[in-house]
């Protein structure tokens, strides 16, 4: 098994920020938790390969990286053995025990202060603005059961992190679900104009449980998306999350409307197949604002 | 049939208010029959499980088809329905459409209405109990029914404990029942 490797650093940082913001890294998303799996621990390697073929950054911690390294391929390999550990488009990277979870959350955390300039100190209204509108990461506790799991997850819904758990982690009680039929819960300010938008369901639900790893795969690559996307990484997210929906639902999702903005959010290879379902919906064009929850972020007032 | 009906699960106590056992499969068609707004809700295990006759979501497709009932389907269910050319109502996580239910504003999934009876089969068991748990505290108006072969406390109807063979042949008299064969 990989060794764990603590906390990303800023360069690290910098060097994908570009890529994500642009889409051609859809998104990031953690493997952590306790090995409280419904089916084994076969299904929590599957997802983080999955995700890693699809060149999402796949992050794992504590018990859910122990188990991705007990799963071997035809050849012996563990996936730790058949992608790198670079925080990179692809990498799966174990960054060290269950406490380090902090360090996933630090990565997040960095972004806003390197992208944005946020400050650090005593901001984190701000900070967690940044991430629930602009950084496409998902957490999964495929197993998770302890309260420790719970408290970490909560640390990251808290920042603006939708976080997926497997079944067992409906004994937690709590859910933050939210209702992508209510259109008046999914509108945002534009910083720019003041004007407030609707950006669609993104992320949809900030803690879920889940049955099956199907599911949770495709509700990964759904929760990925943000307000801020660009129309490139729009797209790119959308493609993944359409493919995935196809193969293992065996359906075009029928929330897709509720996520393309414009044409050019459009996957361009399925481009005549999607427009046609956009016009039979009734789906209206709308514009991609500066997004923010925060009224005091608003540089002008509308 | 011996009827048990304890909580499958150990240290889940349900409270005062139980389930009504279904003494008869005959009681399930004649709460779907009364229902104005019935919702049946499907999850993964359906798949799983095979009786002696089919699998359990044929006799689901059966009874979805016989009642005219709306289906949700939950995880990727969704797929072994098309698999077999039944076309779904919804696929929504279980936890989303139980969140639905509660709110008695929900206009349902074809814009109808609030539905007054949900049926649950194919869920992982401790994840149904707790979702009907919600729905019996926080959904008034609504009757559950659990139609697994394990008693669940939490729903307003369920079957008793039953071995698979009786569970299949409750499954067949509840879509005679409805007019199905």
């Amino acid at each position: 098994m990989r060794t764990g490797r603590g906390a990303i650093q800023d360069v690290e940082i910098r060097n994908v920020g570009g890529p994500i913001v642009m889409g051609e890294i859809p998104g990031v998303v953690a493997l952590v938790g306790c090995s409280n799996y419904p089916k084994g621990v076969k299904e929590v390697a599957e997802i983080a390969v999955e995700f890693a073929k699809r060149h999402y950054i796949v992050l794992t911690s504590g018990c859910a990286a122990m188990s991705i390294a007990a799963v071997k391929d035809e050849e012996g390999k563990s996936p730790y053995e058949n992608y790198p550990g670079t925080f990179d488009a692809g990498g799966i990277v174990n960054v060290g025990s269950c406490v380090s979870n902090a360090h996933i959350a630090g990565a997040a955390i960095k972004i806003a202060s390197i992208f944005a300039k946020r400050r650090l100190r005593g901001n984190y209204e701000e900070i967690a603005d940044y991430i629930l509108n602009r950084v496409g990461a998902v957490g999964v506790g495929w197993g998770a059961m302890s309260q420790k799991a719970a408290s970490i997850a909560s640390g990251f819904w808290r920042l603006g992190i939708p976080v997926i758990v497997g079944p067992h982690g409906s004994k937690y009680r709590r859910m933050l679900l939210g209702r992508q039929d209510l259109a008046e819960d999914w509108y945002v300010h534009d910083a720019r104009s003041g004007r407030r938008i609707y950006v669609g369901p993104v992320p949809e639900h900030l803690f879920c449980a889940v049955e099956t790893k199907e599911e949770a795969m495709v509700l990964m690559a759904k929760l990925c998306m943000r307000p801020n996307d660009t129309s490139k990484g729009r797209s790119i997210k959308l493609t993944h999350y359409i493919d995935l929906s196809r193969r293992l639902y065996g359906s075009i999702p029928d929330d897709l409307p509720l996520f393309v903005r414009t044409l050019a959010d459009v996957p361009i290879t399925m481009k005549d197949e999607i427009v046609n379902i956009l016009n039979s919906k009734g789906w209206k064009e709308n514009v991609i604002p500066d997004p923010t929850l925060l009224p005091k972020l608003i540089r002008e007032r509308g | 049939m011996v009827v048990s009906t304890e909580p499958w699960q150990k240290a889940e106590i349900p409270g005062p208010s139980k389930a009504q056992v279904i003494t008869k499969p005959e009681v399930v068609s004649a709460l779907i029959k009364r229902a104005k707004r019935p919702l049946l809700i499907v999850g993964h295990t359906s798949i799983d499980v095979q009786l002696t006759g089919s699998s359990v979501i044929d006799y689901i497709i059966r009874i979805a088809e016989n009642a005219k009932i709306p289906v949700v389907a939950t995880a990727h269910v969704e797929n072994e329905f098309l698999k077999r050319k039944f076309q779904v109502d919804a696929s929504l996580p279980a936890v989303d459409v139980a969140n639905r239910l509660c709110d008695p504003n929900w206009k349902g999934i074809d814009g109808g209405g609030p539905y007054d009876l949900a049926l649950f089969v194919g869920l992982p068991y401790y994840m149904q109990w707790l979702i009907l748990s919600g729905l019996k505290h926080f959904s008034p108006n609504l009757k559950t029914v659990s139609l697994d072969m394990h008693y669940q406390p939490q729903a307003s109807w369920s079957f008793s404990n039953v071995t698979s063979q009786e569970w299949e042949e409750n499954l067949k008299v509840i879509i005679q029942k409805l007019g199905g064969n």
